[in-house]
């Protein structure tokens, strides 16, 4: 019998696999933000793809499928390595005392520093719905969780972020810049290390 | 403009900002040349099957 499926059914998904490797590497590096483990996470992730490609439903998001394995293994990784070394989450709690860019824009520094101090939760899930091109949708399947999650979530970590970079709401960020930066002076007078 | 108009039209230019700075971050991470590694064992795992 012939179906309009027949030949995605003869091709290899696997043949696939090349074409989200950038991607995957993107994605393992913010949730690592560490090149070299970013690597070894995608290398697990392709041969745990690359073996269980039986269970990937062809016609079906390849990419949200790989960043399934990649987080689920990263967060497995993460769950084991834990019992070995203490949690460093607690010393990111702090904020960073700095005053934005001159122009009132976020400097890509200051930006990633931010980034890099929160839970890989929130990086995930901001990447997922910020810059990968998920949709909430594709983004609450590849984490596991449901839509109303993603967004409380994201909404959650891009004030978290805000927070870090003195991103306060009220305050206008592309002008009047001089009365911001000098609130941001002010408060952070003091705690500047 | 009312104060609350104020405010969303702000929590929408951080959002804004910030997600600028997520796509130009994945970005970066995006164009980077993939490591032969992973071609080679994407090679190597198509060897091992073709041997069985």
């Amino acid at each position: 019998m012939s179906s309009p499926s027949t030949q995605t059914a003869n091709a290899d998904p696997r043949d696939e696999l090349p074409e989200h490797l950038p991607a995957l590497r993107a994605f393992a590096m913010s949730l690592t933000r560490n090149s070299a483990s970013a690597d070894d996470l995608v290398q697990d992730t392709i041969v745990k793809a690359w073996s269980n490609i039986e269970k990937f439903q062809v016609g079906t998001n390849m990419r949200a499928w790989l960043f399934t394995i990649l987080r689920n293994t990263f967060y497995s990784d993460r769950r084991k390595r834990k019992r070995e070394v203490a949690d460093p989450e607690g010393v990111h709690a702090a904020s960073l005392c700095e005053k934005p860019a001159h122009d009132g824009r976020l400097a890509m520094n200051d930006f990633m520093r931010a980034f890099d101090q929160l839970s890989p939760e929130h990086r995930e899930v901001l990447i997922l719905v910020g810059a990968s091109g998920f949709s909430y949708e594709e983004a609450a399947e590849t984490m596991g969780v449901k839509v109303g999650t993603v967004k409380s979530r994201a909404n959650r970590a891009r004030a978290r972020l805000a927070e870090m970079l003195h991103l306060e709401e009220g305050e206008h960020l592309l002008s009047g810049v001089d009365a911001s930066s000098l609130a941001v002076l002010g408060r952070s007078g003091t705690a500047a290390a | 403009m009312t104060n609350e108009m104020a405010d969303d039209k702000s929590k929408a230019s951080i959002k804004e900002q910030i997600n600028q700075n997520l796509k130009k971050a994945y970005e970066t991470a995006l164009n980077e040349d993939v490591p032969d590694r992973f071609n080679d064992l994407l090679a190597q795992l198509r060897k091992k099957e073709g041997g069985k």
